[in-house]
């Protein structure tokens, strides 16, 4: 056991220190206070002002509808032009306004009009004008048909349409939500975990292969001990990074509250979320994340050079790819027969599995059954792992996933 | 603590590295481990610290076999050199010196020791990266023998070195003997193995060839060598009964003989026919056994 820790705090604190993980996690950090402070940092780019929109209304009547709409708006600021449309240009031209409105009537009578800037490519201040012309177009043209303002906003309010589940312990739509932003989140975590550092246990398996200090160390210690150490290792740095990196990503949901509500964070549900579905987030990640560990150093003992590790990985990044699909597409239709016989089959069961528990109601025993097929597979990976981590680590020269296996396993073979 | 190796083979498929080796390795000693390239050396090394399985037969030491509980009264240093290349000297001591269920600071005083004692105190904050291949070889040494093991195993520990780094790693080899560590070490140098050890074995594809103490094996292979140097010609010696090979020197010649006796037969001869500057009688030389033993199925 003391070895066992000795391995596993080499690992980690040699990883922790090292500059690329220092760096990455400092420019993952460095995202996530980017991207939650990203409308204070638009807002400080943008000129402080508003837009100055120059308006010309032929009509005589729709401009004061339009102030009127346009009132609460902060950014656009409309200012009449009374002189001619040419001179408006020239004005635009000149930088004295950002852009030009020119309202009219049509021949059927309602409101059209056209809009001149400098270019086109920003699409927020028309949009937002487009919008509100639109609205005024709508309460002109019912006007006319002669109905009333209350009858306009009966046809458009929104229909009424209640979702109800018969099966008294069926999740309701408010439950679903949470769930989903739950699934969503442990889904992206365990796959990025697993590319991410999947690769980097491999990679760190063959770099001491191929370093050669490999047989110094299983001489000392015994290679299943070692594989485990190692992976425990760089779980744990996982862990850590993943913990900061949401821990960051906590504290700015809840400083910029405010800002987010009704976003994101309300999309994901995460308040309110139970606490069972943590733990059985835990759960699987935790175990997911140890079946491909222990593939991902099986891998990496088979190749000789570190530059062979990356492409001993593909079995493992293909078994995650298809993991992630599956239950990407299960998100959609979580009770389709597929996605049921998935949730059973062990290298997709942490996703997909997790994600039948997010989203229906599964029986426990289902749960159950596909948690201890998930258990005896890791445990025999890891007896097989383990084995073919005993003869890889020993064996150099051109590598074969397959052939490697088969080879590695003679070598600690008694005949 | 005496190591046996009994009906010792193994397999690899179909090819057969080790077969039927068996060895006594005395506590306290130096033994050799002789053989050309493949002999099955190294493979031998790995089933002693029990990287490889054996297919047949046991090895025992102290009347057990070698696991990994005992495997901090144990060194090794492998053929193919490694150390982590972007950890500091001292660093990576500490580690493989933690593996050895040494402490921390154990370690750091024991490396100062060593470091000092090869002249090279100044590698201690270094990367191995920077070092040369030769000193990266001298902190590979220290790593195998920073814990004081009981056995120690060496597969060629000179190759690659400076006569003089070879004599600082020789003593030191030497000096760990006294000390009461078991030694087995492999190597290409006859001469090494010659003035090191006490007891040898030649390997030669899985199969031992020649084993027992040096004397033993120097008087089983009995034949000699004879020098000597005289004032007359000396090729009528090539005829003489018993001698094996006969080789012309400058101002004489070197004969290979079968046994003792015929030396003294040559030297009655030899009497009244001339003066005689030089007349040498020579044990053999670990590597004329060696390059009979084994180069004999070269040919």
């Amino acid at each position: 056991m003391n070895k066992f820790w000795t391995i596993a705090s080499h690992t980690f604190l040699t990883k922790a220190k090292s500059k690329t993980f220092i760096i990455t996690t400092a420019i993952t950090l460095a995202m996530i206070l980017l991207v939650g402070n990203i409308q204070s940092i638009i807002n400080a780019f943008s000129d402080n002002g508003k837009d100055k929109v120059a308006v010309i209304d032929q009509s005589q009547s729709y401009y004061p509808m339009l102030k009127d709409s346009m009132a609460k708006n902060d950014d656009i600021e409309l200012v009449p032009f009374k002189e001619s449309i040419e001179k408006a240009k020239e004005a635009v031209k000149d930088d004295k306004y950002d852009a030009l409105l020119e309202l009219r009537t049509n021949e059927a009578k309602l409101p059209a009009a056209t809009f001149y800037a400098n270019n086109i490519a920003s699409s927020s201040i028309q949009e937002h004008l487009q919008e509100k012309i639109q609205e005024i177009k709508t309460a002109i043209a019912t006007n006319q048909a002669g109905l009333d303002q209350e009858t306009v906003q009966k046809i458009y309010a929104p229909v009424e349409f209640d979702k109800v589940a018969l099966d008294k312990s069926a999740k309701t739509e408010e439950e679903l939500n949470q769930a989903r932003g739950i699934v969503y989140i442990m889904l992206f975590i365990l796959y990025m975990a697993v590319m991410l550092y999947g690769q980097i246990i491999a990679t760190d398996v063959a770099t001491e292969k191929s370093s050669r200090v490999m047989e110094i160390i299983i001489s000392s210690v015994s290679p299943i001990t070692h594989m485990f150490a190692k992976i425990s290792g760089i779980a744990a740095l996982g862990l850590s990074q993943i913990i900061l990196i949401v821990l960051a990503g906590y504290a700015m949901v809840t400083m910029k509250k405010s800002e987010l509500v009704g976003g994101v964070f309300e999309f994901f549900g995460i308040q309110h979320a139970s606490v069972k579905i943590f733990i059985y987030a835990i759960v699987f990640f935790l175990l997911g994340f140890l079946l491909y560990a222990t593939l991902a150093a099986m891998l990496g003992s088979l190749v000789s050079r570190v530059e062979e590790a990356g492409q001993m990985v593909m079995p493992m990044t293909l078994l995650i790819v298809a993991a992630f699909m599956i239950a990407m597409f299960g998100i959609g239709m979580p009770d389709s027969k597929f996605v049921t016989v998935c949730s059973f089959i062990p290298f997709f069961s942490p996703m997909v599995m997790f994600l039948r528990i997010g989203m229906l109601d599964v029986a426990f025993w289902q749960v159950a059954v596909s948690l201890v097929i998930l258990i005896v597979t890791i445990v025999v990976m890891a007896i097989i792992g383990a084995k073919v981590y005993r003869g890889g680590v020993l064996m150099y020269g051109r590598s074969n996933a397959w052939k490697g296996i088969r080879k590695a396993i003679q070598l600690t073979k008694n005949e | 603590m005496t190591l046996y190796l009994k009906d010792v083979t193994k397999r690899f498929g179909k090819t057969t590295a080790v077969d039927h080796l068996s060895l006594e390795i005395p506590e306290k000693e130096m033994f050799g481990f002789l053989g050309g390239n493949g002999a099955g050396k190294t493979t031998t090394f790995r089933m002693i610290l029990g990287l490889l399985d054996i297919t047949e037969g046991e090895i025992t030491w102290d009347g057990e076999s070698i696991g990994y509980s005992k495997s901090h009264l144990i060194g090794y240093l492998p053929e193919e050199r490694g150390l982590y290349p972007k950890l500091k000297v001292s660093e990576q001591l500490v580690y493989l010196g933690k593996l050895h269920g040494m402490t921390r600071r154990q370690v750091l005083q024991d490396l100062s020791y060593w470091l000092d004692r090869f002249k090279v105190p100044e590698y201690k904050d270094k990367k191995v990266e920077e070092l040369s291949k030769g000193n990266q070889q001298k902190i590979q040494f220290i790593s195998a023998v920073i814990h004081k093991p009981k056995l120690l195993i060496l597969d060629e520990p000179f190759s690659g070195l400076d006569p003089v780094n070879v004599e600082l790693l020789k003593e030191a080899v030497v000096d760990l003997k006294e000390s009461g560590t078991s030694i087995v070490f492999s190597s290409h140098r006859m001469e090494h193995v010659e003035e090191l050890c006490e007891h040898l074995c030649i390997l030669q594809k899985g199969k031992q060839v020649v084993q027992g103490s040096l004397r033993e094996i120097k008087q089983a292979y009995g034949k000699k060598n004879v020098v000597i140097h005289a004032d007359f010609p000396l090729a009528f010696l090539q005829q003489h009964a018993g001698v094996v090979q006969y080789k012309q020197l400058m101002d004489g010649c070197a004969l290979k003989i079968d046994r003792e006796e015929v030396a003294k037969h040559i030297y009655s001869e030899l009497a009244g026919k001339g003066f005689v500057r030089k007349f040498e009688l020579e044990e053999p030389s670990l590597n004329d056994i060696f390059i009979e033993k084994v180069g004999a199925s070269y040919e």
